[in-house]
């Protein structure tokens, strides 16, 4: 089979995988969109606990772990083998520093009892803790689990992958007439990426002043 | 560099791909980064419902600039990618929006609002 068509086959397969991805996040959004419209103060108040530095710093981390995955995208077409190795590790380094960052969020979670079961409580010294069920902002506490958890999630078997296009470009496997490999896995980080960009605004940004 | 000769038969246009210049990416990157600052910022302000107005546009503006650029849909040559790009947006939104609108026809909220403009204002 000619080449050309192996790889756009390749490539139509990947985005039609990032579609069924696509699908799997969306329930999830979507869930989200319907509780917080149902227990819209305890979704504000519960947002309100998490922190924004950490949050815009680890945006900022996935942003520029999606310029190394460009980078090294480039690296493959021209042919500079030294280069895509160190755009690659790069990229492994900046999603390592993601997880640790929301290893630290979760740890303070924990401590604070933010995780759902019988020890969760919000903070009692909590300002409009009159006006809420305390039991129900353990709904979006859930959400908040689950869905960090699986973009955390995508992001190790992300990095996974990234470790053995490492060793593979490093052993010269990759060449301007052969990178799909490369560009593949690269569109499987810049969907996580998306995935990001509007988790932060949603878990972060939109309900800190109601 | 590596031996290409293994790879021969693997021999393709693949290196006719469009090249995008390293300084696009750069800006991009720029852009993203300032967007973020941006967004987190405002964050600070009280805007009512034009907080949440504001975030999911710059959260759009950027989903958009990394599917464009960084992912190459501005520059693929096989239309099929981007009818596949098109098409999962769609269903998302069938998803989202036609949920949205049937919990807010079952479920009317205590506001004066009509079911369809509840279901809109449960994105602000």
């Amino acid at each position: 089979v000619d080449a050309e068509q192996q790889r756009s086959a390749a490539s139509l397969g990947m985005w039609l995988f990032l579609a069924t991805e696509i699908m799997f996040f969306g329930g999830a959004f979507c869930a989200y969109l319907i509780y917080r419209r149902f227990y819209f103060a305890e979704f504000a108040a519960s947002s309100q606990t998490l922190g924004l530095g950490l949050g815009t710093i680890n945006t900022a981390v996935l942003i520029c772990s999606s310029l190394t995955v460009v980078l090294a995208v480039s690296a493959a077409q021209l042919g500079k083998r030294k280069q895509l190795v160190w755009y690659l590790v790069l990229t492994i380094v900046l999603g390592l520093v993601f997880l640790g960052i929301k290893a630290v969020e979760w740890t303070q979670k924990y401590e604070e009892h933010h995780i759902p079961g019988p020890t969760f409580q919000l903070a009692p010294d909590f300002p409009n803790l009159q006006h809420i069920d305390p039991s129900r902002t353990q709904i979006f506490f859930s959400l908040y689990f689950a869905m960090t958890g699986m973009h955390a999630l995508h992001m190790v078997i992300g990095v996974g992958i990234f470790a053995w296009l490492t060793y593979k470009a490093w052993k010269g496997h990759y060449s301007p007439h052969y990178y799909t490999p490369i560009e593949n896995a690269g569109l499987y980080w810049h969907f996580v990426d998306i995935v990001w960009i509007y988790l932060f605004p949603l878990l972060y940004l939109i309900d800190r002043h109601r | 560099m590596a031996d290409y000769s293994n790879y021969d038969y693997k021999m393709s246009q693949q290196s006719h791909e469009h090249i995008v210049p390293t300084r696009t990416f750069i800006l991009v990157w720029i852009a993203l980064l300032c967007l973020t600052v941006i967004t987190a910022g405002v964050a600070y302000l009280d805007l009512g419902p034009f907080n949440t107005i504001v975030a999911l546009t710059i959260a759009t503006i950027k989903a958009l600039m990394v599917v464009l650029i960084f992912m190459h849909v501005m520059y693929a040559s096989d239309k099929l990618i981007k009818v596949i790009v098109i098409s999962a947006v769609f269903w998302l939104m069938i998803l989202l929006l036609l949920s949205l609108v049937d919990y807010a026809f079952r479920f009317p909220d205590h506001t004066s609002l009509h079911p369809l403009a509840s279901s809109v204002a449960a994105l602000l």
